[in-house]
């Protein structure tokens, strides 16, 4: 599964896309969140509780409970600010 | 079917509005965004770069150009939103919807900037004169905007 990561999410994880192999029990949204926390001090630091974080699984707006099951692209960034 | 572009290029929001007055059209409405820089600001807005994510950005921008064409009876509409750094003063959006009567062009003009704000995926980065940057945060003002649409 790619994994996309933009404005300040990108900067504290020092890449825009990563790769992953997900173990089967990993399977919605919050779940992933969860993983990637264990996955080292930059994922931990960057996904940490206090951080407002938003989703979007195959290119559409997702919450924690979405799940990831047949999805190809999760994008993880801070709320919107265009405009 | 609504015009959307995404890019770093400037638009040119007369042509943008000839292109709208289109057959039936009765009046446009529109609104364009700029880089703001408070000169009584503690800190002046230097540049602005706005991120986005490729791809989800176009389909969001024609959903939500698709929501204002079903709501309301819009002869064309139009969003053109740009990306990259940005000078104050300069550019950043254009949203414009064409009806043939005010009410539905102005209206729709207002749900498609209030609804861009927090639907599509854009991100702010300001530069600041004291050497400073910031990722602009999102506000609950915008938020509460897009709800106030809610049908």
């Amino acid at each position: 599964m790619k994994l996309l990561y933009f404005a300040w999410l990108r900067e504290k994880l020092g890449t825009s896309s990563e790769e992953v192999e997900l173990p089967e029990e990993v399977a919605t949204v919050a779940e992933l969140i969860d993983w990637l926390q264990a996955r080292g001090p930059r994922h931990a630091a960057a996904f940490a509780p206090e951080n407002v974080v938003r989703c979007a699984v195959d290119q559409e707006f997702s919450t924690a409970g979405a799940s990831i099951r047949h999805a190809s692209e999760v994008a993880f960034f801070p709320p919107v600010t265009g405009g | 079917m609504a015009r959307i572009l995404v890019r770093e290029a400037d638009f040119d929001a007369g042509a943008e509005l000839r292109r709208l007055a289109g057959p039936g059209a009765g009046g446009i409405g529109s609104f364009i965004g700029i880089v703001r820089s408070d000169p009584s600001a503690e800190r002046r807005v230097t540049a602005l770069t706005l991120e986005h994510y490729p791809g989800m950005t176009e389909r969001a921008l024609a959903t939500i150009a698709a929501e204002a064409e079903s709501r309301w009876n819009l002869i064309g509409c139009t969003i053109i939103h740009r990306f990259g750094r940005l000078l104050p003063g300069e550019n950043i959006v254009f949203v414009g919807a064409a009806s043939p009567h005010r009410e539905a062009a102005l209206a729709a003009a207002a749900f498609l900037i209030d609804w861009l704000k927090t639907k599509a995926p854009f991100w702010k980065h300001e530069a600041y004169d004291d050497g400073g940057a910031e990722w602009v945060a999102a506000r609950a003002a915008d938020e509460r905007a897009a709800d106030s649409w809610r049908a």
